[in-house]
C-alpha cells in the first residue's frame, strides 16, 4: 500500500463520498457558514485539493452542470477531513445560486489547486493587507507566515462595521492588527492605506507586503509603499475560464524593465509585483461584463423568489 | 463500368441558412449515395491511401464492405486502427492525406473516403446497440494525461489489450479540443460524448476536473502504481501579436473566444458564460482554428466578419473545405494584410464612460510577398504607406499557441524544446522512464488525426515496454 491508495479516486477507494450516474464524485458541501449579508464560508469534499492547496492558490467550480466556472482562491484545507474552504461573495448569477446551496448538497464540477503559492521564503516580517472579501485570501496568507514563525502585521478594511469577517482569524494569527472601516462605524476610521503608511513613515521595515483585494485599494497600497521602496506582492483576480492556462482571458500586462509583458494569472499567479502591474487596464478588463453579471444576477434572485 | 469521375456531393445545409444556426453545415450521405461513392473506388493492388492514413485504417477493405451494404462491417474494419472514425470523417484533412494518394485522384476526384468513413461511423452509431467486446485484463495500468484526440486514442488502443487505463482530464468534460475547440457546426458534441462513452464501455476510466501538474504530477501517477503514462496536455497558452492594445475589451484569444462558445455553450440564447455577440469581428489567423471563430461569430449574430491573414491565399493553412464553406457563409477575407494596432474608445472627458477601453477598430498593414522563408512559404514583407483601419467590436487573435508549463514545471527529467514542447524518441518516449508523449504538447499547434497517430504510437510503444517488463 502506498501513500495514495486512501485517495484513489475510484468508487471503491472513497465510500463516504457521493457519486454521479457516471462514477465521477461529487463535491459535498460539508458545511455552510454565512460571514455577513453577502460573504458566505462553506467547506467542500474534495480530498485531492485539500491535500495539495497551498496559501494564494485557488480552485474552479461550476454549480451545476449548465453553471460557468468561477475561480475562487482557497481560504483554507483540512487534509485529513479532505476538505477545501472557501469563501465567496455575492455578485452574480452564479454566486447567487451558490449561496442557496444548502449543507450536503454537492457542487457539478471542483478543480484544483490551481495558480502558483503566496511566495514565502525568507520573510521575516510581513505585513499583510485585505480589503473585503479579499480578507478572505488573506487570511490563510496570513496563517502561513504565523505558522512559519514570520512576525505578521495585519490590516483589514471594510466600508462598514456590517461586513467586517474574520477578525478572530485574523487577530489569531498576527502579532498586530489593524482593523478599518470606511466610516468609522467599527475598528479604525479610514481606508487599509492609513495603517500603512503611518507605519512606514515612523520607520517601521517589512521585507515584504501582501495585498489581497480589490484591485483599486490594491493600486494605493502600491502607490503608499513605494516611496519606501519595499516589496509588494498584489494577487490579482481577473476573469477567468479554464484557469489551466488554455484560454488567455486572464491576462494581464507588467511594465518589465520598460518593456509591456502579457503574464497569465491562471499559471503565472494569481501574486505579481504589485510595482509592475498595468491596474488601469487590469481594472477596465475586469469590467468588461459587467452589465450582463447585472443581468444574470438579477436573474438568478428572480428565479429564487419565484421558488420561494 | 464507366468511371464516374467526381465525387458524390455532400449533401450540406444551405449557407444563408447555416450561417445563422450552429447545426453541423455537412449533413452525411444517405446509404445509397454511399454505395455509389464505395462503387468509384478501383480498390487498386498497391493502396496508396492506406499509406496516407496517420493511423493506416485499411481504407480498401472498409469500402468494400460499403459497395455490399455491409455497413457494420465496415465500422469494424474501421475501428481495428482508429478509436475515434465519427470524429475524424469529419475533420480530417482528407484532401492532403489518404485521398491525396488515391489512384482514381491522378486523373479525375479521388475517392470521397473522408465522407464513406463518417457514413460508417455514423451508421453504426445510429444502428449499433451492442457494447464492445472488454478485453481480458492484463494486469497492467496506465495513466493518460488529457482526454483530447491523442489520449483518447493511446486509451483505447491500450483497453483494446486489455490494459486498465485511467484518462485525467483538466476540464470538466472529457473531449480535449473536441469539445472546447472544434465547433457544434463541424463536430457535434454528441458524437464526441458517444465516442468517449464506448471507451467507457471498454473499461477506461475518465476522470474530469485533475490537472495533471496541479492535483496530481506525473511522479505521483507512478506513486498510485501506474506502470507508464502517456501525455497528451495539448497545445497551451494562446500567442498574441505584442502590438499596442490587445488588453483592449473585446479582444479573445481563439481559444477563449471558442471555449466560451463550444465549452460553455455562450451561443445558447441565455448563457450562463457571456461571450461579445453580434458587431463587426475580425480573426486575426489563417488555420482551421481561425476558420472555426470566423464562422462562430458569424452565427453569433455578427453583422460583419473578416478574416485578417498576411499572406495569400496559397499559404493560407486551414482545411479547403473549410475555407469554401467561410467563404459561401460571406466571411471577408482580408488577405495580405497584417494588423499592427488595436484601436479602443477613449472618452477623454469621462473616463467613467462605459464604453472606454472597448474595442472600436483594428489598424493593418498591407503585406506582399518576398522570399521564400525557413518554411518554405513566400515571406510576407511591408509595403510602407500603406495602414488601413477597420471598423471591429471584437478582434480574435487566432496566431497559434505554446505549450502548457504545468507539466514541465512539476516532472523532473522531463526534456523539453526551444519552444517548450515535449522531446520524444521515435517511440513516442519522453526523456523520462515510461512517460510517453504526443500531440499538440509535443508538436505544437497541429491536427485532430496527427495526435491520433502519435497516441496510437505511444499505445504501441507502452504495450511493447510493459510487456518485456513481466
Amino acid at each position: 500500500m502506498n501513500s495514495w491508495s486512501v485517495l484513489m479516486l475510484r468508487k471503491d477507494n472513497f465510500k463516504n463520498i457521493v457519486y454521479r450516474k457516471d462514477g465521477f464524485y461529487m463535491y459535498k458541501i460539508v458545511s455552510r457558514k454565512p460571514l455577513n449579508a453577502t460573504v458566505t464560508q462553506m467547506e467542500i469534499e474534495a480530498p485531492l485539493v485539500a491535500k495539495k492547496a497551498k496559501p494564494g492558490q485557488f480552485i474552479i467550480l461550476r454549480v451545476d452542470e449548465e453553471g460557468e466556472r468561477i475561480p475562487l482562491t482557497v481560504a483554507g484545507t483540512d487534509p485529513e477531513k479532505g476538505t477545501v474552504k472557501i469563501i465567496f461573495q455575492i455578485v452574480g448569477g452564479t454566486t447567487e445560486k451558490l449561496n442557496h446551496k444548502a449543507e450536503g448538497d454537492c457542487l457539478q464540477d471542483f478543480v484544483g489547486p490551481l495558480g502558483v503559492a503566496t511566495h514565502t521564503d525568507g520573510i521575516k516580517k510581513v505585513c499583510i493587507v485585505g480589503g473585503g472579501v479579499g480578507c478572505a485570501i488573506a487570511m490563510p496568507v496570513a496563517q502561513e507566515f504565523h505558522r512559519l514563525g514570520a512576525n505578521v502585521t495585519s490590516i483589514i478594511g471594510f466600508r462598514n462595521k456590517d461586513i467586517v469577517i474574520l477578525e478572530d482569524e485574523f487577530r489569531a494569527c498576527s502579532d498586530k492588527l489593524y482593523v478599518m472601516t470606511d466610516d468609522g462605524s467599527y475598528g479604525q476610521h479610514g481606508n487599509v492605506t492609513v495603517p500603512l503608511k503611518e507605519m512606514l513613515e515612523s520607520g517601521e521595515k517589512f521585507d515584504q507586503i501582501i495585498t489581497i483585494g480589490p484591485l483599486i485599494m490594491m493600486k494605493f497600497v502600491v502607490a503608499t509603499a513605494k516611496p519606501f521602496d519595499i516589496p509588494v506582492t498584489v494577487s490579482m483576480n481577473p476573469i477567468m475560464i479554464d484557469g489551466t492556462g488554455m484560454c488567455g482571458g486572464c491576462r494581464l500586462t507588467l511594465n518589465q524593465d520598460g518593456k509591456r509583458v502579457t503574464k497569465f494569472a491562471c499559471v503565472d499567479g494569481p501574486d505579481f509585483n504589485g510595482y509592475e502591474v498595468d491596474f488601469d487596464e487590469a481594472m477596465s478588463r475586469n469590467r468588461m461584463y459587467m452589465d450582463f453579471e447585472k443581468h444574470a444576477y438579477e436573474e438568478a434572485c428572480n428565479l429564487f423568489k419565484e421558488v420561494a | 463500368m464507366a468511371i464516374v469521375q467526381t465525387k458524390n456531393p455532400m449533401p450540406v445545409q444551405e449557407p444563408e441558412v447555416r450561417a445563422h444556426n450552429f447545426n453541423e453545415v455537412a449533413l452525411g450521405y444517405s446509404e445509397e449515395t454511399a454505395i455509389n461513392e464505395a462503387n468509384r473506388c478501383l480498390n487498386c493492388k498497391n493502396q496508396p491511401c492506406v499509406a496516407g492514413c496517420p493511423v493506416n485504417i485499411h481504407i480498401p477493405e472498409f469500402i468494400a464492405k460499403v459497395k455490399e451494404g455491409k455497413f457494420e462491417e465496415a465500422y469494424q474494419i474501421i475501428s481495428e486502427t482508429s478509436s475515434l472514425p465519427a470524429v475524424c470523417g469529419r475533420v480530417c484533412p482528407q484532401e492532403s492525406q489518404c485521398e491525396s494518394k488515391c489512384t482514381l485522384g491522378i486523373k479525375f476526384e479521388p475517392v470521397g473516403i473522408g465522407r464513406l468513413e463518417r457514413f460508417v461511423a455514423d451508421y453504426h452509431n445510429e444502428h449499433n446497440t451492442a457494447k464492445p467486446n472488454v478485453p481480458a485484463p492484463n494486469g497492467h495500468k496506465v495513466a493518460v494525461v488529457g482526454s483530447g484526440p491523442s489520449g483518447l486514442t493511446c486509451a483505447g488502443d491500450l483497453a483494446k489489450k486489455g490494459y486498465k487505463v485511467a484518462v485525467f482530464e483538466a476540464l470538466h468534460t472529457a473531449g480535449g479540443v473536441l469539445v472546447y475547440g472544434i465547433p457544434e457546426f463541424r463536430l457535434p458534441k454528441k458524437i464526441v460524448a458517444k465516442e468517449v462513452e464506448t471507451l467507457k464501455d471498454l473499461g477506461v476510466d475518465i476522470d474530469t476536473n485533475v490537472v495533471i501538474g496541479k492535483t496530481l504530477t506525473i511522479d505521483e501517477l507512478f506513486e498510485m502504481g501506474y506502470e507508464a503514462v502517456f501525455v497528451g496536455s495539448g497545445a497551451g497558452l494562446p500567442r498574441f501579436m505584442n502590438i499596442p492594445g490587445e488588453a483592449l475589451k473585446g479582444v479573445y484569444s481563439a481559444n477563449e473566444f471558442l471555449t466560451r462558445s463550444n465549452l460553455m455553450k455562450a451561443y445558447k440564447e441565455d448563457p450562463v458564460t457571456p461571450i461579445m455577440k453580434g458587431g463587426k469581428v475580425a480573426v486575426v489567423g489563417g488555420g482551421n482554428v481561425a476558420m472555426d471563430a470566423a464562422r462562430t461569430a458569424l452565427r453569433l449574430g455578427a453583422e460583419k466578419v473578416y478574416i485578417v491573414y498576411r499572406r495569400s491565399m496559397e499559404e493560407l493553412p486551414a482545411r479547403k473545405e473549410e475555407v469554401e464553406h467561410a467563404e459561401e457563409e460571406g466571411i471577408d477575407f482580408r488577405l495580405l494584410n497584417n494588423p499592427i494596432e488595436i484601436l479602443g474608445y477613449n472618452n477623454p472627458d469621462d473616463p467613467r464612460d462605459p464604453k472606454n477601453g472597448f474595442v472600436t477598430g483594428i489598424k493593418c498593414i498591407k503585406m506582399e510577398l518576398g522570399e521564400p522563408d525557413a518554411s518554405g512559404r513566400r515571406r510576407p514583407v511591408e509595403i510602407p504607406g500603406s495602414e488601413f483601419v477597420l471598423d471591429v467590436d471584437a478582434v480574435v487573435m487566432s496566431i497559434g499557441t505554446s505549450p502548457n508549463p504545468l507539466i514541465k514545471d512539476t516532472t523532473k527529467g522531463l526534456e523539453v524544446n526551444s519552444h517548450g514542447g515535449i522531446i520524444v524518441n521515435e517511440d513516442g518516449l519522453t526523456s523520462r522512464d515510461a512517460v510517453y508523449a504526443g500531440g499538440d504538447a509535443v508538436t505544437g499547434a497541429a491536427t485532430v488525426i496527427s495526435a491520433m497517430g502519435a497516441g496510437k504510437l505511444a499505445a504501441k510503444s507502452i504495450d511493447e515496454y510493459l510487456s518485456k517488463k513481466q
